[in-house]
């Protein structure tokens, strides 16, 4: 009787281990790890969000492709590309922080609301402003992130200046000096010689930016936005930071270069039709475009 | 929410109702999930539960969705994103139980073996039985074309074209300019086509439907499917949307047998922010239009004319039917839907005239006809609310209370028809339903209902005749079905 019941637990106990140890080597949380932060909060505005308060529409709107415990692995996950965001890594693409930091709470309240073009992320501008910003904090609890690092300042802005033909030509110059062409094209379709070999932090294909097809860029696409997006970078993506690489006056020459680039109608892409501008010879010395 | 298996042996079961219910629950509570591909979530990965408030009733995410052409607006619209294997169709049909009673239907009586009378009895009937079958495919041609064609049947596979429309929408760039043409649902904020309720009068809009007893217009009725050419647009976020809509007043049927008569259908409304209320809704619906009360040919030639109007008469009669519409919500659980209703027809219709579809009418419209002194255009008023109480994405309970109460029978006072002027309530209706559904699995791939549902019904002086006075009436129905889409 007691040889019977020493080999009972201990057959309970091989089995115990035998299933802890797929889940102990995985990084992965669990829901009880989420349960210690379901008191997270979110301030956008006037307006607090309330963790708890955003788990049903979590659950009824978002739990398809980022899955319970907010891993990106719900049930559309597979057969979805570019695949859904994983938010226990805490790690964003579209913010206003500076590369390596945390977003703030509005960059991803406006996130939600905006959507993703060319993703499976459709625009919840349906939510009212407190069911967004409850929905960003039921998003934070899901990374340890949130507990031990706090959002990044973000970055200025400096004031947008006007158009000129010599700032396009000087944007172009940018374009070339730090080599967007390697990954998006010289014409900007996608199709430089590294586009083919780019992959994101998961090792997953990653495709750059067409500015030819239309679509409009992830993280917004008035001037700001994409001001904001070269000089920040897209974490997680190779899509690098070029804070220290572009001066502030430089980086608007180089927005008015890329809408030149982008099928929509511009004032840049008439006076660049004007100039007869064209595009940047990868071959040409530095500074010689 | 675990019940221990002794407290539940506490109390016997009241009822086999109650043991079907709760095997039925548990049944229900053990289905795996299912890994079908319905059209919209299988092109877009969405859970039904982004889209419905519970399936099949739209949430404002849905009609956003809908709105914009079945788009999601995120540059993916167009099929040449999806699989080349991708097939926007999915079939809904529904097998159910149910109970049916009716109060006051005339039987007879015998004597002897032979029939001696009759009697007015309560009759209630059962028994297991199949909804109509629904095959539904939709969806983009390209970026902003989309279509609808929706061939549906009957309990017995007879089949008819519920909706078939095409659709262009952003026309010029903007979403305030979309258009629609051919048969379509009119934009009725609170739809009947996704009803939440299945049974023979709680799975309509009594307000949708509702004709004046002895009215012969059935072309108004705003819960069927019209023919025509619909303009709407909406704010980006889809806030403020309007729409309208052009039809022929043929109450959605081909064919061109019925005269040259349209109808006007218009719609707006606007949403607003409530904090952590949700986005509550207000709008305004009107419908108006002429229906013709006789055919165009008669013994084959040209008919002359109508009522000594002269040649170029054509026979319609007016109607309208106007309301208020509004969407409630109270936090993420509670919400009550909205719908009043003033209706108007003209006298003839009153009097029987103009149901040429059926040949139910009980006359046609003929030259020279006059109406019998005391007609007039029946008028009345309605109202419809309709709360939910949502307990998850997955469990919805809902309740409906519709009362319709004429306001001027088509029958005046000084009526001096044969059948004298009629009771001021007659036709007046109120209607309960209670039910609830749930769904045992949330995913974007099928979508499954366990059905409860129960509805009573009263109508003023339909009843048959006992003495010289119509009785009221009521019917009941109590449904269980599982109803499912793939």
């Amino acid at each position: 009787m007691q040889r019977n019941t020493l080999r009972n637990w201990s057959l309970l106990l091989g089995a115990t281990v035998a299933l802890a140890f797929p889940v102990a080597s995985s990084a992965q949380l669990t829901k009880y790890d989420l349960e210690k932060t379901l008191n997270t909060e979110a301030h956008v505005g006037n307006l607090t969000g309330h963790a708890k308060d955003g788990a049903a529409d979590y659950r009824r709107y978002c739990v398809g492709c980022h899955g319970e415990l907010g891993d990106g692995n719900g049930e559309n996950a597979v057969w979805i590309d570019p695949k859904p965001r994983n938010f226990q890594l805490g790690v964003f693409k579209c913010r206003s922080t500076p590369t390596g930091t945390l977003p703030t709470d509005e960059d991803l309240f406006d996130s939600i609301a905006r959507g993703f073009d060319r993703s499976n992320m459709p625009q919840w501008s349906n939510l009212t402003k407190q069911e967004r910003v409850d929905l960003v904090a039921w998003i934070k609890h899901f990374s340890p992130r949130y507990i031990s690092d706090k959002a990044g300042t973000p970055i200025q802005i400096a004031p947008e200046p006007a158009v000129t033909p010599e700032r396009i030509k000087a944007g172009r110059d940018v374009f070339a000096r730090v080599q967007c062409w390697k990954c998006h094209g010289v014409l900007g379709q996608a199709d430089g010689p590294s586009a083919s070999t780019l992959t994101d932090d998961l090792g997953r294909v990653i495709l750059p930016f067409n500015f030819h097809e239309g679509a409009r860029p992830k993280c917004g696409d008035t001037d700001q936005d994409i001001y904001r997006i070269f000089m920040t970078g897209l974490d997680g993506t190779p899509m690098p930071s070029y804070a220290d690489n572009i001066k502030p006056d430089e980086a608007w020459d180089l927005v008015f270069y890329l809408r030149t680039l982008m099928s929509q109608k511009s004032k840049e892409k008439d006076m660049a039709k004007t100039l007869g501008l064209k595009p940047v010879d990868p071959n040409a010395p530095a500074g010689q475009q | 929410m675990h019940v221990s298996s002794s407290s539940s042996l506490r109390k016997p079961f009241p009822s086999l109702l109650s043991l079907v219910l709760f095997l039925g629950f548990v049944v229900l509570a053990c289905t795996p999930s299912a890994n079908a591909l319905p059209a919209f979530a299988r092109k877009y990965g969405l859970r039904c539960s982004a889209c419905h408030e519970s399936w099949p009733m739209l949430n404002y995410f849905g009609q956003k969705f809908k709105d914009n052409g079945y788009q999601l607006m995120n540059d993916r619209d167009s099929p040449i994103w999806q699989n080349p294997g991708y097939w926007p169709v999915t079939f809904r049909i529904i097998p159910l139980w149910h109970r049916v009673s009716t109060g006051k239907v005339p039987i007879d009586t015998y004597s002897g073996g032979a029939i001696s009378g009759s009697q007015i009895q309560k009759i209630t009937s059962s028994g297991f039985d199949l909804s109509g079958l629904d095959f539904h495919t939709g969806g983009t041609l390209e970026k902003n074309f989309s279509f609808y064609v929706l061939p549906s049947s009957d309990a017995t596979a007879s089949f008819h074209f519920e909706t078939v429309m095409a659709r262009l929408d952003n026309l010029f760039g903007s979403s305030w300019l979309n258009l629609k043409l051919g048969k379509f649902e009119l934009d009725n904020l609170l739809s009947e086509k996704r009803i939440l309720t299945l049974t023979g009068n709680g799975g309509i809009y009594q307000l949708y439907h509702f004709t004046p007893v002895g009215d012969g217009n059935i072309f108004g009725q705003m819960g069927d499917n019209q023919l025509g050419l619909e303009v709407m647009g909406h704010s980006w976020n889809d806030r403020t949307r309007y729409s309208a809509a052009l039809l022929s007043s043929n109450d959605g049927n081909v064919g061109l047998p019925y005269g040259n008569a349209y109808t006007g259908f218009f719609a707006a409304s606007q949403a607003f922010d409530a904090g952590k209320l949700g986005v509550q809704r207000v709008g305004f619906y009107a419908m108006a239009g002429e229906a013709p009360t006789y055919w165009l040919t008669q013994g084959g030639a040209l008919f002359g004319g109508a009522n000594g109007t002269g040649p170029a008469a054509i026979g319609n009669k007016s109607f309208s039917r106007e309301g208020f519409v509004g969407q409630f919500y109270f936090g993420q659980h509670v919400d009550l839907q909205v719908v009043t209703q003033h209706g108007e027809d003209s006298a003839w219709f009153g009097q029987g005239y103009g149901d040429l579809i059926d040949g139910v009418a009980g006359s046609n419209n003929v030259p020279g006809t006059t109406l019998p002194a005391g007609s007039q255009n029946p008028t009345w008023n309605g109202v419809l609310l309709e709360p939910h109480y949502i307990y998850s994405p997955q469990l919805i309970f809902i309740g409906r209370y519709e009362t319709i109460r004429m306001s001027q029978q088509a029958n005046g006072s000084g009526y001096a028809g044969p059948a004298g002027p009629s009771a001021s309530n007659l036709g007046n209706i109120s209607t309960y339903t209670i039910g609830y559904r749930y769904n045992p699995f949330m995913t974007s791939r099928a979508g499954f209902a366990w059905h409860n549902e129960y509805n009573w019904l009263h109508q003023d002086g339909t009843g048959p005749l006992v003495g010289l006075n119509n009785t009221n009436i009521n019917t009941s129905e109590l449904l269980l079905g599982f109803d499912f889409d793939f």
